[in-house]
């Protein structure tokens, strides 16, 4: 590594004398660098492999019909590299708008392996070197690329809320009288069903077919192609795993995922900057609340607002709150899944509702709180809610924990499931852009919490845990890990509570924000949560992409299910630990 | 009206003392309703505060439905929990389908309903009503337990009402059609709604050809 | 060695949860006397994270948990309990901030003149699009719209969930005491 470059600016520059024909500064509200679509490949080995920027966090496009910001008019592709404790680097490669191509990063950087699908799936760029390049959230044969500006959808109203049929003459309309069909669909123009039967492969099922027609010498058994879910109790809501099978052992396994597609970016395009603050609880609906901060921490970088301690301090408890709500969920299903049944998560379900309680008496809604607001938070916590919080933070959590331990962390038959279960190497787990625990299990002591440390997170001691094998027990053991972690900040946070202000300036419905980007990423209970967002300067976002945990984490399950018996899948799955609103937005 | 209340049929004063008719419409839905078991279903958000309503706080084996089937062939009820989208409606019709009569659908939350806050996305259901016959609707993004506990003792009372005379699953010939499943194609494929198609491209086909 | 000593700690714990179910109901029972358990007066004893012992079951609906003064049902007009009429002025603030846009206001005009009138005639809000968030109560200028405290809420026909101005009103008093603190301070804040 070159010890000399420190800032982003300076590689910046070491960037451009290095590759002088290839780099330049991104335009002016643009961070980064701007590199020629041929020679990324080269700049992001270099990158890689002498400047350590071993990690990829987030791949996406941006759709420029006409020139914007300084932006000619194109598809813009977006990377965000990070170092141990550096970044991000954000680097922009433009691509023709009539045939938008790109070299593919998955042989550098595995964990552009979904992102890169996920891109061509709703953008329609086309990764050139992808092994894999099939729709991914949508299906195969679906008309058209729906997060272009240019696709509008059935039931399109107007390009930005708020509507003007809403006042001051607003009847209502329902939505399905915008289509013909009285629901929302679409077909294209002389397509009839009569004739027509679902001729591509829209299932996924063609590659594992075709590899359980292949014969190994090896092994006299035939192989047989599995299908678990979408509807299936183990998968955590609607996901789908396809599995092709050796005996019992795993020779090929893929995520499929998109059952739970909502649309999210292109209606977060649409709505004000505020409004998509309570669409974002909806993505990781477990832990609503450390949904929202890498968004208004996003748009606070752009309004340069910085929350006023009190803030920052409540934010702060809120989120170690749900990551202890999180864990504790999590290792309840899984030992739902191991065949506990509902022990364990009957246990978890206890404490999350009496934490539920503390966010439905500071927020006023269990679930969805909507809570942040930018510049500070919505509601002060009141004596009542601190009292309640310091009895959870100080007694009751951690006797829970003292339990959880006592009954798990030695219990034979759990660690005869999960120890050497599923495990996943360092380099492996960072080539594949995993984040959170399912990381640190392997050993990697990184946090966003540490690494770019946002709000008051410098303030409190803790430490961040780390296991050594990378298994399914390992990953149990950070997260209790975690859990005491989080206790001890709560507590800290607690006793240190500052009076003062909890809004930064005045709250306002239409806020317009300065054009530029933004890349905000916080540590959240799965794994670095990013938001990236692209402001034209209006009251509504130009782009909005969510790089979720656990889309990327599941990038990497088809590799450590690799060999392992089937009924270890459901345990795997389980630790990596999945909310599939996040997965599908 | 509830049935215990309902007034017995007379008996005719010959047949005293030899015939006893008895309620067996109120202790049949009474084991029905008592009895409710949900498919373990789940979509989106709604799912989790519904795992939430099945855990100890709210407790709906009090209701006799602690028990989730994952199989909908040992199901009655199918709650609805969230956004249905276009790539999951034809498991979620599948799974109704499969589902052995007398079934009953609560739809929970506002995706389901309507498509909620959601409702213009591309690949969400405006709507499981539209794929499905509902019983009941529970709105709220999410609902409270409480909510959807309420939701539930309205269908008990429903079972309630019913009589085993007219219940449409134990007459003779009324076998009920399988809806439909959807495919996905350029878009969700209804195939009710094929003629209506054709008949909407024989429109637009003219039109493009002035 | 599988079946060891932690299985059987494990099973001790959640035998010992078991069992706390049944005697913290007969302690109840010794202390205080029969039926004394399950009463409103005990709920928040039952429901606390540290006094909480044994059965933690709410009996809904024969008892029900207190909402917090925060809690976000679905929105309500305000009215003036003496002259019944509505605080709403129509200004459209809610409208405008509803993230999924499910309020629709129509302004009401003057018969004679056709100028716009400070209050609404017609006034829709679809709850089954309504995601509680709770912003119209929130940026209303006027306190005029609320975060209802109803949670059984529930419909045959997805009709009746298009709630329209009759179905959308509430007294004053119904907002002061639901919102209590709230209330007060809105007084307070008048009487100054």
């Amino acid at each position: 590594m070159n010890e000399s470059i420190g800032s982003t600016t300076d590689i910046v520059t070491h960037l451009q004398e290095r590759f002088p024909d290839a780099v330049q500064p991104a335009p002016a509200p643009y961070q980064g660098i701007l590199v020629a679509q041929d020679r990324l490949v080269e700049v992001a080995t270099y990158l890689r492999d002498e400047l350590d920027f071993a990690y990829l966090s987030s791949v996406t496009v941006v759709d420029y019909p006409q020139p914007l910001n300084g932006m000619p008019a194109c598809y813009d592709v977006v990377y965000h590299f990070f170092q141990g404790r550096g970044g991000p680097l954000t680097l922009h490669v433009q691509a023709d708008r009539e045939n938008p191509v790109v070299p593919s990063l998955v042989p550098l950087f595995p964990s552009a392996l979904f992102q890169e699908r996920e891109a061509w799936d709703l953008m329609g760029v086309r990764f050139d070197g992808h092994p894999d390049l099939r729709r991914i959230l949508l299906w195969e044969g679906f008309d058209g690329h729906p997060l272009r500006k240019d696709w509008k959808e059935v039931y399109y109203e107007e390009e930005h809320k708020p509507f003007g049929s809403r006042f001051p003459d607003g009847r209502p309309v329902p939505a399905e009288s915008r289509s013909p069909f009285g629901d929302n669909l679409r077909y294209p123009p002389g397509w009839s069903p009569r004739d027509w039967r679902p001729l591509v492969d829209v299932w996924g099922y063609a590659p594992h077919d075709e590899l359980a027609r292949q014969e190994d010498p090896n092994h006299p058994a035939d192989r047989v192609v599995l299908n678990m879910g979408p509807h299936h109790p183990s998968t955590h809501g609607v996901l789908r795993l396809l599995v092709t099978l050796e005996g019992e052992r795993i020779v090929k396994l893929e995520p499929m995922m998109g059952f739970l597609h909502r649309c999210h970016e292109k209606i977060g395009e649409r709505n004000v900057w505020l409004g998509n603050i309570p669409y974002t609880d909806r993505l990781d609906y477990v832990c609503a609340m450390s949904n929202e901060l890498p968004y208004v921490l996003a748009v606070e970088k752009l309004l340069g607002v910085e929350p006023p301690p009190r803030a920052q301090y409540i934010r702060v408890i809120m989120a170690e709150f749900t990551r202890f709500l999180n864990h504790a969920v999590s290792i309840g299903f899984t030992g739902n899944d191991l065949g506990i049944y509902f022990t364990a998560m009957l246990y978890a379900l206890e404490e999350r509702e009496h934490i539920l309680d503390l966010f439905e008496m500071v927020s006023g809604s269990r679930l969805m709180c909507n809570y942040m607001r930018f510049g500070g938070v919505a509601h002060d916590m009141s004596e009542e809610a601190i009292a309640l919080a310091r009895a959870l933070a100080f007694e009751r959590l951690p006797r829970y924990l003292d339990q959880l331990e006592s009954y798990f962390t030695d219990n034979e038959l759990f660690k005869a499931r999960a120890v050497g279960v599923g495990v996943l190497p360092p380099e492996m787990a960072v080539a594949y852009g995993c984040t959170g625990p399912l990381l640190r299990a392997s050993g990697v002591p990184y946090d966003v919490r540490r690494a770019e440390p946002y709000f008051a997170y410098d303030d409190f001691n803790f430490d961040i845990v780390v296991g050594q094998n990378g298994d399914v027990y390992d990953r149990y053991l950070v997260r209790v890990g975690e859990m005491r972690q989080s206790l001890r900040i709560l507590q800290q946070a607690l006793n240190r509570l500052p009076d003062g202000p909890i809004m930064a300036g005045r709250k306002s419905a239409t806020l317009k924000v300065p054009a530029g980007e933004s890349y905000g990423r916080i540590e959240a209970p799965k794994g670095e949560l990013g938001f990236y967002i692209v402001s034209d300067g209006g009251p509504n976002p130009y782009r909005y992409h969510i790089r979720a945990p656990s889309f990327v984490n599941l990038g990497v399950m088809g590799e450590i299910c690799w060999g392992h018996l089937i009924a270890d899948v459901v345990i795997i799955l389980a630790s990596i630990d999945i909310t599939l609103g996040e997965v599908d937005r | 009206m509830s049935p215990r209340k309902r007034q017995l049929p007379e008996i005719p004063p010959e047949l005293v003392g030899t015939v006893h008719i008895t309620p067996i419409d109120a202790i049949y839905n009474w084991a029905r309703k008592r009895s409710l078991w949900p498919i373990f279903f789940g979509l989106a958000c709604c799912a989790f505060e519904m795992i939430g309503t099945f855990a100890a706080r709210f407790d709906p084996s009090r209701f006799g439905m602690e028990i989730m089937r994952a199989s909908p062939r040992q199901a009655d009820l199918m709650i609805i929990n969230g956004t249905v989208t276009k790539k999951m409606l034809p498991q979620v019709v599948r799974l109704y389908n499969q589902m052995p009569e007398p079934k009953y659908v609560l739809v929970m939350g506002a995706c389901a309903i309507s498509g909620g806050p959601f409702q213009e996305g591309y690949n969400v259901v405006s709507g499981i009503d539209k794929y499905l016959p509902v019983d009941v609707y529970v709105p709220g993004c999410p609902p409270r337990p409480e909510g959807l506990i309420h939701g539930i003792l309205t269908i008990h009372a429903k079972m309630e009402r019913e009589s085993l005379r007219n219940l449409r699953w134990y007459k003779k010939g009324e076998v009920p059609e399988p809806i439909p499943v959807p495919e996905l194609g350029p878009d969700l494929v209804d195939w009710r709604l094929t003629e209506k198609i054709e008949a909407m491209q024989e429109e637009v086909v003219p039109s493009q050809v002035e | 060695m599988y079946i060891g000593w932690n299985i059987l700690k494990s099973l001790w714990i959640t035998f010992r949860r078991f069992v706390e179910s049944y005697i913290d109901d007969l302690r109840w029972l010794f202390k205080k006397g029969f039926g004394k358990r399950y009463t409103p007066e005990t709920l928040p004893v039952r429901q606390h994270p540290l006094t909480k012992r044994g059965i933690f079951t709410v009996q809904y609906p024969a008892e029900r948990l207190p909402l917090p003064e925060r809690f976000r049902g679905f929105p309500f007009l305000v009215y003036d309990d003496e002259t019944g009429k509505l605080l709403c002025t129509a200004c459209g603030t809610c409208a405008r901030v509803c993230p999924p846009q499910c309020i629709w206001i129509v302004r009401a005009t003057d018969p004679q003149t056709g100028k716009p009138l400070r209050e609404p005639a017609e006034f829709y809000v679809d709850i089954s699009i309504c995601m509680n968030c709770g912003f119209c109560a929130e940026f209303c200028p006027f306190d005029a719209i609320k975060m209802g405290h109803e949670i059984e809420v529930m419909a045959f026909d997805r009709a009746d969930l298009l709630l329209d101005l009759e179905k959308l009103r509430r007294p004053a008093s119904y907002d002061a005491q639901i919102h209590p603190t709230d209330y007060a301070q809105k007084q307070a804040r008048k009487g100054e």
